[in-house]
């Protein structure tokens, strides 16, 4: 009865977008405006319909729901198969609750080709959707891949003075992963017959083709995350993105390399992931202290954000590999955590860049003389950020701790030394941004947030403390989903300590 | 009504914070005020409730996290060790923020700051409530959030700005430790909350486990992992560097959180896990040792600090290394008793200093003060008090408190015994000197004040001295009001469960069995301090000099704090900065991007170049070219089909 409801939160913003096309009219402004009413409009709803599937959603299964399943291509078996667990769930809500962000912070920042932008985001709304929605691996990877071409392009036309450059070292990253992600794609064809994840996931691949398959995915995966040292392409596309462009990198995008973990890695290749996750744990490990070290001296804000993104999603990669209820529920707590304060760190920085138009942290100095609210609201997400009790940043981050200390001990020294320069860093940029005298003359009549700025900022604050404070909504939906999971890694786990002993 | 004391804190941060732009700067602070003097009645009453009728009781307040076998929940646990915490918070707290109506009143920022002293009361009342090893760690952190924003609340200073920052971070360090203790605490009992861990501890004791790859004991392991996160909260060596610093702040926010709260959380956390370190004689040792040692280093120190509010501070650290090594000695109802009493009188100490600032304008070295008695006697009189409490003068607080340590100390059978001891006593012959010294340099003397500043001194506003009446008692009457409660023949009845001592009673033999040499030589010792005090700078004033130039070596030395800054600066911060810088311009640039996709694109560049030359335009080329692609390609064919 309620199939139809993935299909239409895939299907209405990009009906919203096809709309959007047809609007004409001599007047530019008038076009502009139109847009961005539609695009708002079309996404909140979106947003109402995903709320929906929320409250309808019964965490008391494993079981994927809302599913539906059509033929598509029948001569290869490929359907057209979407529905929803515990873990994809929360990913698609926070797709949506993101584009409606980013529609209203691109408000006055976007003044060229508006219409377009629009589009864009409608049409990367529709596809991000469908990426967590997908059940078939060839519709999942047309989603997947379908997605970089508006990211290509968001940065790539309106991205600031480097955006070539950045838009393409974006792309021939993703796209070196995506290539290996078909070719495992393909050989998992070709073996199973069957493109069915849900069916993939049973159908025991013999442990030397794991291995291959695995890497031939990590590869792919790992460049989304971003993983070390896959993540360079991540802070350039992050500089010259526009604010809007940034948040749904560090939103919604970077989430994708983990979901694949979770969805694909996991389930389908267990023993080859029991096998690879010292890698795993290495990598991760190098992320969250190296990069922390390179966020500690950047001079741009938007770069010193980037990193610490890298190093937070160090804390996703520990979490899911750790393979226990623990660590992949605060691996999938911290990929939503982050989803939300990353991008509001970046709609912080937004804010001044559309006022005085410089990224550079020496530039400012002083902001809360100016404007006290916006401190406030940095200060939020910054201690968010650092993972301070109460915020939702030190539910996944802790939830990961315990569930890796109980593998590794030394990986979750190692990891938790984050926690010291993570603050270190943060503590910085504030200061030298919002504390202290006002220096800069420019920045002497700068005005505090709008009423528009703080109509994404207010809500995006409730989140972080209602997800600190009480994650149970949010973490009862994933208990069954996860649960399975790990019952699924599990005889390889065994397996592994039997030969080891 | 225990809820009730918990959340009144917050409900005045969430309105002074959020909404005190419209009540506005005058209401901000009364309203603040009123809520934490209702909290602390509150809490009095019941502290009476527990301690004489004994209701010891855990409220659950709602689920917090719950995966798997990790469950977490919000509650609010008061036992007899949580009542004596709650007065002590709620009682200083309310004090202060009376205090700040009128030492803050010239400030813009008012309603932000009641909005952060109520928020910090509120987080350290979570904090002592918990009733288990994430709840409290929340409160842990919360505190020390809020001492960051404190410390920093003169945002321009860049000095404030720097000294929030180096607290918060050097407090991270220590919750590192923490943190990885109560995931220590998880992988071994499955639980987190204190009833179940300490339920399972005799268990557990002796076993080992795998840690980084060594074994373990697990109980020593755990407990020192814990403390590491309490020698960071309580400002011990090697993690003291930041409370100095934290000087920065207003004074009223020194007086609450680094003197009488925030400060005494890690001696709390000992006590409050004494089911623990019990078992461990080794974590004990560890304990009693640093406590010891910071006991005496801090007050080295504070002989030779000049802001008058350093000072005070480094007798905090000196403090707290008291009752560290009484918990370490297992003497921990004198411990929680110390940090009673010097709640009290440091409070009374700082907030009196914070007259003497508020009356010479904002001046806080002592050398540019001098003769202030007849100008400020009210201030005079309670700076004697807290002094007298402090070194530990018969009948003040501190006496009953800090002798009772020493005395632990000496009849104590651990190997930390002496070593405590004798540092302890040494300590209080430092303590004396530094507190007259305090007291002689700012009240006594020919000023050295310039005659225009000197005329303008004030005494404090009544708004602000009248709320140290109840410092003030406490300070002369805590000690002899509750000594017989909490440590008396059968102290250790009163805190009950919330307590747990193994071995031999240390306090018991303390009472019955110390030599009467031990109690006359601490109070001579007491004397002597106070006695060098006079000689020292008041009536030979060349002494000090002398005896700097004399020891020129050590005494630079103890001026420059052992020169711990700039150690650490050295270890940690250039490298980290050197390191980070290298990783990102070598590493990522230089590697990453020269090899990955700049290098990939560089090299595609180049082939295509030569690829340019290949097309030649003749004709021959190309049909030379292509015969041999159909030559490589049939004799592939070739070779599959039969080879």
């Amino acid at each position: 009865m309620t199939d139809w409801l993935l299909s239409l939160a895939i299907f209405l913003p990009l009906v919203g977008a096809v709309f959007l096309i047809t609007i004409r009219n001599e007047d530019k402004e008038v076009v502009a405006n139109n847009a961005r009413l539609t695009a708002l409009w079309c996404s909140l709803i979106v947003l109402v319909v995903v709320i929906a599937i929320w409250v309808m959603f019964d965490p008391s299964t494993a079981e994927f729901q809302f599913v539906e399943r059509r033929d598509w291509i029948p001569a290869y078996g490929i359907q057209y198969y979407i529905g929803i667990d515990g873990i994809s769930l929360f990913l698609v809500v926070l797709s949506a609750v993101l584009t409606p962000v980013c529609i209203l912070c691109s408000w006055q920042a976007i003044q060229h080709r508006v219409k377009e932008y629009m589009i864009a985001f409608l049409v990367m709304e529709g596809l991000m959707i469908g990426v967590f929605c997908a059940l078939d691996f060839v519709l999942f990877y047309l989603f997947f891949e379908a997605m970089l071409i508006p990211m290509f392009l968001i940065i790539g036309v309106w991205g600031g003075q480097r955006r070539i450059y950045s838009a393409f070292k974006f792309f021939l990253y993703t796209l070196v992963g995506s290539v290996l992600l078909l070719v495992a794609m393909l050989t998992m064809y070709f073996t199973a017959g069957t493109t069915s994840i849900p069916d993939l996931m049973q159908y025991g691949f013999p442990p030397e083709m794991q291995r291959w398959l695995w890497l031939a995915m990590f590869a792919s995966f790992a460049v989304k995350v971003p993983m070390w040292p896959f993540h360079t392409w991540l802070p350039d596309a992050h500089v010259e993105a526009p604010t809007a462009g940034s948040v749904i990198l560090a939103g919604v995008l970077l989430k994708m390399g983990g979901y694949g973990f979770v969805r694909f890695s996991l389930p389908m290749l267990p023993d080859a992931t029991v096998y690879f996750t010292p890698l795993v744990y290495t990598l991760s490990i190098i992320a969250i202290i190296y990069t922390s070290l390179v966020a500690l001296m950047q001079e741009d804000m938007k770069k010193l954000i980037a990193y610490s993104s890298v190093a937070h999603m160090g804390f996703v990669t520990l979490g899911i590999f750790a393979l226990n209820q623990q660590g992949i529920e605060g691996g999938i707590y911290t990929m939503l955590s982050h989803g939300i304060v990353s991008a509001a760190l970046f709609l912080c920085v937004g804010v001044v860049y559309d006022r005085i138009h410089t990224r550079l942290i020496a530039r400012y100095g002083g902001l809360v003389n100016r404007m006290p609210m916006y401190a406030f609201i940095f200060m939020v997400f910054m201690l968010a950020s650092v993972g301070l009790p109460g915020t939702s940043g030190f539910v996944g981050e802790f939830l990961v701790f315990i569930g890796v200390f109980q593998d590794n001990t030394w990986v979750a020294m190692l990891a938790t030394t984050g926690i010291i320069l993570g603050a270190t860093y943060m503590l910085w940029l504030y200061r030298r941004v919002v504390f202290g005298e006002l220096v800069h003359e420019d920045l002497k009549s700068i005005l505090d947030v709008n009423r528009r700025e703080l109509a994404y900022f207010v809500p995006l604050i409730i989140i972080v403390l209602v997800m600190g404070v009480w994650p149970d909504p949010f973490l009862n939906v994933m208990h069954a989903s996860v649960e399975n999971l790990v019952a699924q890694v599990q005889p390889a786990i065994d397996m592994a300590q039997a030969a080891g002993n | 009504m225990h809820a009730a004391i918990v959340f009144l804190p917050l409900i005045g941060a969430i309105a002074a914070g959020l909404f005190g732009r419209w009540i506005g700067d005058k209401w901000a602070p009364i309203f603040n005020s009123v809520l934490l003097i209702a909290a602390a009645i509150l809490s009095w009453i019941v502290f009476f409730d527990v301690a004489v009728e004994g209701h010891v009781r855990t409220i659950y307040l709602m689920n917090w996290m719950d995966v798997g076998a990790f469950e977490v929940n919000w509650s609010i646990m008061v036992d007899q060790l949580t009542a004596v915490m709650l007065v002590v918070v709620t009682t200083v707290s309310a004090v202060v923020h009376v205090y700040s109506i009128g030492y803050m009143s010239h400030d813009p920022h008012r309603p932000r700051f009641f909005a952060y002293l109520s928020l910090f009361t509120f987080a350290m009342l979570m904090l002592v409530t918990a009733d288990n090893f994430v709840q409290m760690f929340f409160g842990w952190e919360g505190v020390g959030v809020c001492s960051y924003l404190l410390i920093g609340f003169w945002y321009k200073r860049p000095s404030a700005n720097a000294a929030a920052i180096k607290a918060f971070v050097v407090n991270r360090v220590g919750d590192f430790g923490f943190a990885l203790g109560i995931m220590g605490v998880f992988m071994v009992f499955k639980a987190v909350s204190f009833e179940a861990v300490f339920d399972a501890t005799p268990d557990i004791a002796g076993q080992s486990f795998n840690f980084l790859g060594m074994n373990l004991d697990i109980m020593t392991t755990l407990c020192l992992l814990l403390f590491v996160g309490a020698m960071g909260k309580s400002a011990q060596m090697p993690l003291h560097t930041w409370l100095p610093d934290a000087m920065e702040g207003p004074t009223p926010v020194s007086a609450l959180i680094h003197a009488a709260t925030m400060v005494t959380a890690g001696v709390f956390m000992v006590v409050r896990l004494s089911p623990m370190f019990e078992y461990s004689p080794d974590a004990l040792m560890v304990v009693a040792f640093i406590g010891a040692t910071t006991c005496f280093f801090a007050a080295t120190v504070g002989i030779c600090q000049n802001d008058i509010k350093r000072v005070i501070a480094y007798s905090t650290c000196s403090q707290l290394g008291y009752m560290f090594f009484a918990c370490g000695v297992g003497a921990y109802p004198v411990a929680i008793f110390h940090l009673f009493t010097h709640a009290f009188f440091k409070a009374l100490l700082f907030l009196g200093s914070g007259a003497v600032i508020h009356g010479v304008h904002d001046e806080q070295d002592m050398r540019r003060m001098g003769g202030l008695w007849k100008k400020m006697p009210i201030t005079y009189a309670y700076m004697w008090i807290g002094s007298l409490a402090l070194a530990g003068v018969p009948i003040f607080a501190g006496y009953w408190s800090k002798d009772l340590i020493i005395e632990s100390a000496f009849v104590s059978s651990s190997p930390m015994g002496g070593y405590a001891f004798w540092l302890g006593v040494g300590a209080a012959f430092l303590t004396a000197l530094y507190s007259w010294r305090l007291i002689i340099m700012t009240f006594h003397g020919r000023t050295r004040m310039s005659d225009h500043d000197f005329d303008h001194v004030h005494e404090a506003p009544k708004v602000m001295w009248m709320p140290l009446l109840v410092l003030a008692a406490g300070a002369i009457g805590g000690g002899v009001l509750f000594v017989n409660l909490f440590t008396g023949h059968g102290g250790h009845e009163f805190f009950g469960h919330s307590i747990l001592i193994l071995g031999e009673n240390v306090i018991e033999l303390a009472h019955e069995e110390t030599p009467f040499w031990v109690k006359a030589m601490v109070l001579a010792i007491v004397a002597a301090g106070i006695g060098t005090a006079y000689i020292a700078y008041m009536w030979k004033q060349q002494l000090p000099g002398l005896v700097a130039s004399m020891f020129r070596p050590i005494y630079k030395f103890l001026l420059n704090k052992w020169y711990f800054d700039e150690l650490y600066d050295w270890m940690f911060v250039r490298p980290a900065m050197r390191l980070g810088h290298g990783l990102w311009k070598g590493i990522d640039g230089a590697v990453i991007d020269g090899l990955g996709p700049d290098g990939i694109a560089a090299a595609t560049l180049d082939i295509a170049r030569r690829a340019k030359a290949l097309q030649s335009g003749y004709l021959y080329h190309y049909a030379f070219a292509m015969l041999i692609g159909v030559a490589v390609i049939v004799s592939w064919f070739l070779f599959r089909v039969w080879g």
